[in-house]
């Protein structure tokens, strides 16, 4: 049997979106998008290489500092200020990281955390940079015009235009991504995941190598950052505080870490249940918190390895049926 | 130079910040030192044992000392409730990868955060000082409270209280044992069961502790318990996981830090605690009193 090329057929039904011409949707599909490669790039940490990072949010934040501030202060264009979001995302986890990794399980969280907490104070403070407790209200759109003059997108909102580009550049993140897991470079990961010691043993330097997946999954969180910021609206110092850190893992635990889409599939159920959710009550922690808990105790696979699993079990009690 | 009646008034300040906050960060670090996780959640029972105070003052009415009661009562439903969530939930991810008893103490934040809103609200809630510490003293040409001094007072009594009971009585002999190696202990024949619990207990029992007593000083509100877990965080981290004596000089850094940081640098005070627990850290992070760990 041939694979059925899903990344594709995802790729066109997410294009297909504004079709439907309904304005909430758009934004739903661009939330999905952004926090989707937010996740992703967590589990870079978290799913292959085995490192608890309790603080990922302080390198989105400094992504979606760094763009807006190229754009809005320095008036550079987006071009500029989006590569330079993962840029910077990734110098500071390289900095951030060069400590972090020479510590171990909780500590390594706990100074990640630590990290992720200064980067928060700083934004918060810095009034003349960063706006202080404000934020960065307004942030531009980027120049949207030449995806108009593209034949058959002539007609759509500004919105609509950001979405296909956001869609464009996560889908092109999120292919250098699982290019980068499946490579000799990504497999190493793997073995330090397992067992640190023997990769230590084999002749791998495995501070070197955490402290790599450290700073790529920080320059991926920072691109995911430059693009919320612009979504958004603004900037503002909660995108690096702990709280959104522990967002996003949970947003990865719930896809489920041991498979590459899994933090994918989380980051959309939970935003799509937030939105759902808040139109009836106002206590949607209350149930985030529930469903986390009813997950941590029943489906630690999360919702795509509980899915694996499932779909494993019946076809395998199929194939036992069979004579 | 500033004046030194001024210094001494900063310090008084910080020193007072600082014993209302290690009765809490006491509390967490006990937990950590046995059970070995961080329990984020520690803010919220800290929350609770607030709004606990204030609920029990409303039903007691009017009364000169009926603080007091609401105290010890508040602890004590906290501590309850602890020992429930352990005995019920926790315990079951024991043998689960750390980071999900991680986001398991999350999940308890989460959750009773809204509670705390569904039952009390979201409007501001206060609690007037006891009438017989209700006074001040001028030391140094500063005015103290006598609350606060009181507070400065039981800091130290309850750092050795608990260095009494984890030194001096055979609980305290398991406690350590369990701290060291629970696997061997659990071997030896020890309930460690009921050990965890009773930890998680007395944990909580602290939580709530500062918590009810911060609430004549500090308006009651959501959201107080993100605000403190991450000063209780900062704090056990400074002076050492699972160590009593480092948790009280952590406290005491903490609250001198915030208190003079403000004199130099005063928008980056906040800054300068969170930049001393990352050099904490990197240099020495098992604290400045806690034990390296072995292997």
């Amino acid at each position: 049997m041939k694979r059925i090329p899903w990344t594709l057929i995802l790729f066109v039904a997410a294009f297909a979106i504004p079709w439907a011409g309904s304005r909430f949707y758009t934004f739903i599909a661009t939330d999905v998008a952004i926090l989707a490669l937010f996740a992703l790039s967590l589990n870079l940490l978290l799913g292959y290489t085995g490192l608890v990072s309790f603080g990922h949010a302080a390198y989105f934040g400094i992504g979606a500092y760094t763009c807006a501030i190229s754009m809005k202060t320095l008036g550079l264009p987006f071009w500029l200020g989006f590569p330079a979001a993962g840029v910077m995302g990734g110098l500071f986890a390289l900095v951030f990281g060069f400590f972090c990794v020479r510590l171990t399980k909780i500590y390594f969280a706990m100074l990640t955390l630590a990290f992720a907490q200064i980067v928060w104070a700083v934004c918060f403070k810095w009034n003349g940079v960063t706006g202080g407790e404000q934020g960065m209200p307004n942030v531009p759109y980027p120049d949207l015009d030449w995806i108009g003059a593209i034949p058959g997108l002539g007609g759509f909102r500004v919105g609509d235009r950001f979405y296909f580009l956001t869609l464009v550049l996560v889908t092109l993140a999120i292919l250098a991504l699982r290019r980068i897991v499946r490579s000799p470079f990504g497999r190493i990961l793997t073995v330090i995941r397992e067992n640190p010691e023997r990769a230590e043993f084999i002749g791998i330097d495995v501070r070197r190598y955490q402290l790599a997946a450290f700073a790529v999954a920080g320059a991926f969180a920072g691109l995911a950052g430059a693009l919320f910021g612009i979504f958004n609206r603004g900037v503002f110092p909660d995108f690096a505080y702990w709280t959104k850190s522990a967002e996003v893992l949970i947003m990865t635990i719930l896809g489920g870490m041991g498979h590459f889409w899994g933090p994918a599939v989380g980051a959309a159920a939970l935003t799509i249940l937030n939105l759902q959710i808040t139109a009836y009550t106002q206590y949607w922690p209350l149930i985030l918190g529930s469903i986390l808990i009813v997950l941590l105790f029943a489906f630690p696979g999360g919702l795509v390895g509980t899915s694996i699993d499932l779909f494993r079990r019946i076809r395998r009690g199929r194939d036992a049926g069979r004579p | 130079m500033p004046e030194p009646s001024f210094l001494f008034g900063q310090f008084v300040g910080g020193l007072t910040a600082s014993m209302f906050l290690f009765v809490t960060a006491v509390g967490l670090s006990l937990i950590f030192g046995v059970l070995r996780v961080l329990n984020f959640a520690h803010g919220s029972l800290y929350m609770l044992g607030a709004y606990l105070a204030w609920q029990i003052m409303g039903w007691l009415g009017p009364g000169p000392e009926h603080f007091w009661f609401a105290v010890l009562g508040s602890a004590l439903i906290v501590a309850v409730i602890g020992a429930a969530i352990e005995r019920l939930m926790f315990r079951h991810l024991y043998d689960r990868p750390e980071l999900y008893q991680l986001l398991f103490t999350y999940a308890l934040v989460l959750v009773l955060a809204d509670i705390v809103k569904i039952i009390w609200g979201t409007q501001q809630l206060s609690i007037s000082r006891p009438v017989s510490l209700s006074g001040g003293t001028t030391i140094f040409g500063t005015l103290v409270p006598h609350y606060n001094l009181f507070i400065i007072a039981l800091g130290p009594l309850l750092a050795l209280g608990l260095w009494l009971l984890l030194h001096r009585s055979r609980a305290g002999r398991v406690i350590r044992a369990a701290v060291l190696d629970r696997e061997m202990l659990g071997a030896l024949g020890a309930n460690v069961g009921w050990l965890y619990t009773g930890m998680f207990a007395l944990g909580a029992f602290l939580a709530g502790l500062g918590g009810a007593l911060v609430t004549p000083v500090k308006t009651i509100v959501p959201g107080m318990d993100v605000e403190v877990i991450v000063e209780v965080f900062i704090i056990v981290v400074i002076g050492g996981l699972g160590s009593l004596w480092g948790t009280f000089l952590g406290a005491v850094v903490f609250g001198q830090v915030l208190a003079f940081g403000i004199l130099l640098m005063p928008r980056f005070s906040i800054f300068s605690v969170f930049a001393l627990m990352a050099v904490i850290l990197i240099v020495r992070p098992w604290g400045l009193l806690g034990r390296q760990p072995t292997r």
